[in-house]
């Protein structure tokens, strides 16, 4: 079974270095700040107990007073994985850093959230909208995106 | 000396080609006929489904699985109703737990008839080992078409088991099938493994070297015929997974290849599988009730299923509401394809078009 | 690169950005265009214009060549396109009616059955394709999607019908429509092509 590496746990394990990225700790994930994010994946990635070698998934959820970064890490070594999770209080313009650079496999996902939650990520090469067309009015995802019920094709307004 | 002067072309593939993949475009710069950039576009089948989900139901958004990954939708099935009894806490009954089984393999051995027929479709083999395949999805269809009344687009499972039990006729035909299968995948062997062309064609094409393929989160035959071994049905066992004995085949070098060798292999692992659930399977409930509309308590939960394709995930977040507040689809061929600019640059065009459909992308999943 | 190749060159990663935006700007440009959809021609289902309209023996000739060969372009979009592959495999063998051959070319194609959700990033495709097909030329279009859009109606990104975007000449709805039902619309179609005539107009292709 893949074990999951719960929030206390991974918590304990990054206290020594990240102390005071260390958010909030629940069951299931770890809140870290955002600025620690590069820092403490590269520990992630690099370090041998935890060998975090597989990106899973990495999405973005749009609550009322924030929006929340979701990382899901597996290790196929070791056979655990954890979640991870930021917040950017900011929701007029979203921007945190990309994850391009340690795993190869954020560039298309963070491409969806740029195009669909409209958070931008510092460092990615290609900040491109990937599933809507480029010009685009809004960014669809985000609770506050309105579409009209049409009578005939949809009138997009935001 | 002149050297010949020579301009990089940038040449369209897609979205209307071809090839059976759907609507997908590659941006290719060609040198020649060498490809030295490649750039994919996708959304020419985005149907905002994660937004149309947060004002649907749970049993509802089953409907908009069975389209997304339209070639293994009991796959896609699974994968949500697992995430959504994860997030609920619903108990599954023995009989609808062999019966996802069941199920899930024979759409895992339809899904590589369609996927290693039309890779091999686009190697030029026009439709000679496609239309031997497709007799055998003919038939599982026929199967799938007997239980639920649908031939692709299932909408089998439910949040709590299954939505209807097999039909009396159902048994012996499968016991049938299953019979008479491995016959057909050492047809298609004979046909293939040592064929000319398709060594010529496919072997030492689209190389994806392990590390790259970990790095950029391939999943699925594509990983494992790289020699990764990394099956979520063995490595994190869903539903009852860990009860049949089934072997995971590997590739040794990461071509296109290996990666087709490894879903012929993967067919026969799954009527193994088919044997051991088709004798093992109990009688009883194929579900539990629960209500119309669904209201889990409030949180997440992340559910996957290594399917046809990948590993399939589903992230849903619930705000206590019948409708999840976040409806995330961790699509495998969509990130299958960050591997693809590696694999594709310093090939011919011929070879990339061969390489796109040895990743077997469906675009229902790729573009939501 | 040697200075030869570099020169003159728009660099690659500008040149798609440009292309992009004109892309979408075009997008955007056809949804404003197509709020009218293309109106349906009810020809088949006409028996007073059966009466009135006399069919030569060149009509004859010529619908009975049209019909008994219309060569599809496959526009196989979504989970439709399976099942219209699955019409040409061996089981439903579209081949007994002459149509085995899916152009990939729409110059030599006379039938577009669009199979699957049309979204508004791939309408202009759908648009460009239609126009490269010679007359006569007809549309399937085929599920529920292509129809009306179907289960994805009410989202921000899918046409609602293709009519929208191009004339229909039968529908057929499923979801996704069994090869049986695809072979059925097909044949209507070609009911429908043997009451054409030469004298008669085609119906009008583009919106003016």
């Amino acid at each position: 079974m893949t074990r999951l590496i719960d929030g206390p746990e991974l918590a304990a394990r990054l206290r020594e270095s990240f102390a005071e990225a260390i958010l909030e700790v629940q069951p299931g994930w770890l809140v870290i700040a955002r600025e620690a994010l590069l820092p403490v994946m590269t520990h992630l990635k690099g370090d041998p107990e935890l060998a975090l070698d597989m990106l899973v998934a990495e999405t973005a959820v749009d609550y009322e007073a924030h929006f929340e970064m979701v990382y899901q890490l597996a290790s196929l070594r070791h056979n655990h994985g954890v979640v991870v999770k930021t917040r950017i209080e900011n929701k007029v313009d979203p921007e945190t850093d990309s994850l391009v650079g340690l795993w190869q496999a954020a560039d298309f996902q963070e491409r969806e959230i740029w195009d669909l939650m409209g958070i931008r990520f510092r460092g990615h090469p290609n900040m491109k909208r990937i599933l809507t067309w480029e010009e685009f009015p809004g960014h669809p995802l985000r609770k506050d995106f309105l579409w009209v019920e049409r009578q005939g094709p949809p009138l997009l307004e935001m | 000396m002149t050297t010949i002067q020579s301009q990089p072309y940038i040449v369209n593939v897609g979205p209307q080609h071809p090839s059976t993949h759907g609507v997908f475009r590659m941006r290719v710069t060609l040198d020649g006929e060498r490809v030295i950039d490649v750039e994919p576009v996708m959304g020419y089948l985005h149907r905002s489904v994660e937004k149309l989900a947060e004002e649907r139901t749970y049993t509802q958004c089953i409907t908009f699985t069975d389209r997304m990954d339209y070639l293994s939708a009991m796959s896609c099935n699974f994968a949500l109703v697992l995430a959504a009894e994860k997030l609920s806490g619903v108990p599954v009954p023995e009989r609808a737990h062999y019966l996802r089984v069941i199920f899930a393999e024979l759409q895992r051995i339809a899904s590589h008839c369609m996927g290693a027929g039309q890779q091999i479709t686009d190697a030029g083999a026009w439709q000679t080992p496609l239309l031997y395949m497709f007799r055998e999805r003919e038939k599982i269809l026929d199967l799938f078409e007997m239980t639920c009344g649908e031939r692709l687009t299932c909408n089998y499972m439910r949040i709590g088991g299954v939505s209807t039990d097999v039909p009396e006729e159902f048994l012996p035909a499968l016991r049938t099938f299953v019979a008479e299968m491995p016959h057909h995948i050492d047809e298609y062997e004979e046909l293939l493994v040592d064929n000319e062309i398709v060594l010529a064609r496919f072997k030492g094409i689209g190389m994806l070297p392990p590390d790259v393929a970990i790095n950029c989160a391939v999943t699925g035959p594509n990983l494992r015929g790289s020699g990764v071994n990394w099956d979520i049905r063995k490595v994190d066992p869903y539903g009852i997974y860990d009860r049949f004995q089934f072997d995971v085949p590997l590739g040794e070098q990461g071509d296109c290849y290996d990666r087709m060798m490894v879903r012929l292999k993967e067919m026969r692992q799954s009527v193994r599988i088919l044997e051991q659930a088709m004798r093992d399977l109990p009688t009883g409930e194929v579900k539990t009730p629960i209500p119309l509309a669904l209201r889990p308590p409030v949180g997440e939960a992340y559910g996957h299923v290594e399917g046809p394709r990948g590993e399939l995930g589903f992230y849903l977040v619930s705000d206590g509401s019948p409708a999840p507040y976040r409806f995330k689809v961790r699509a495998p061929s969509f990130i299958n394809l960050t591997a693809l600019r590696g694999m594709v640059l310093g090939g011919t065009l011929a070879d990339a078009i061969v390489t796109t459909g040895s990743i077997d992308i469906v675009m229902g999943e790729v573009d939501r | 690169m040697t200075e030869e190749r570099a020169f003159g060159m728009i660099p690659v990663p500008m040149a798609t950005d440009l292309i992009d935006v004109e892309e979408g700007r075009a997008i955007n440009d056809l949804i404003a265009a197509s709020r009218e959809a293309f109106p349906d021609s009810y020809a088949i289902m006409d028996e007073e214009l059966q009466k009135n309209v006399m069919l030569t023996t060149v009509d004859a000739v010529l619908n009975w060549a049209r019909s008994a060969s219309v060569w599809p372009a496959a526009f196989g979009l979504a989970c439709c396109a399976i099942e219209m592959i699955a019409t040409a495999a061996s089981r439903f063998d579209i081949a007994r009616f002459g149509m085995e051959l899916f152009r990939p070319s729409p110059r030599q194609a006379d039938l577009m059955i669009v199979a699957g959700t049309l979204t508004w990033k791939m309408a202009p495709a759908l648009r460009r394709v239609y126009d490269q097909m010679a007359d006569p030329k007809w549309v399937i279009s085929m599920g529920k999607c292509a129809t009306s859009g179907g289960t994805y109606a009410d989202g921000y990104s899918t046409v609602p019908g293709v009519r929208h975007i191009v004339p229909v000449d039968v529908y057929i709805p499923g979801c996704p429509p069994r090869p049986d039902a695809l072979l059925y619309g097909i044949m209507q179609l070609h009911e429908k092509i043997k009451r054409e005539s030469i004298l008669r107009d085609r119906p009008s292709t583009t919106r003016t």
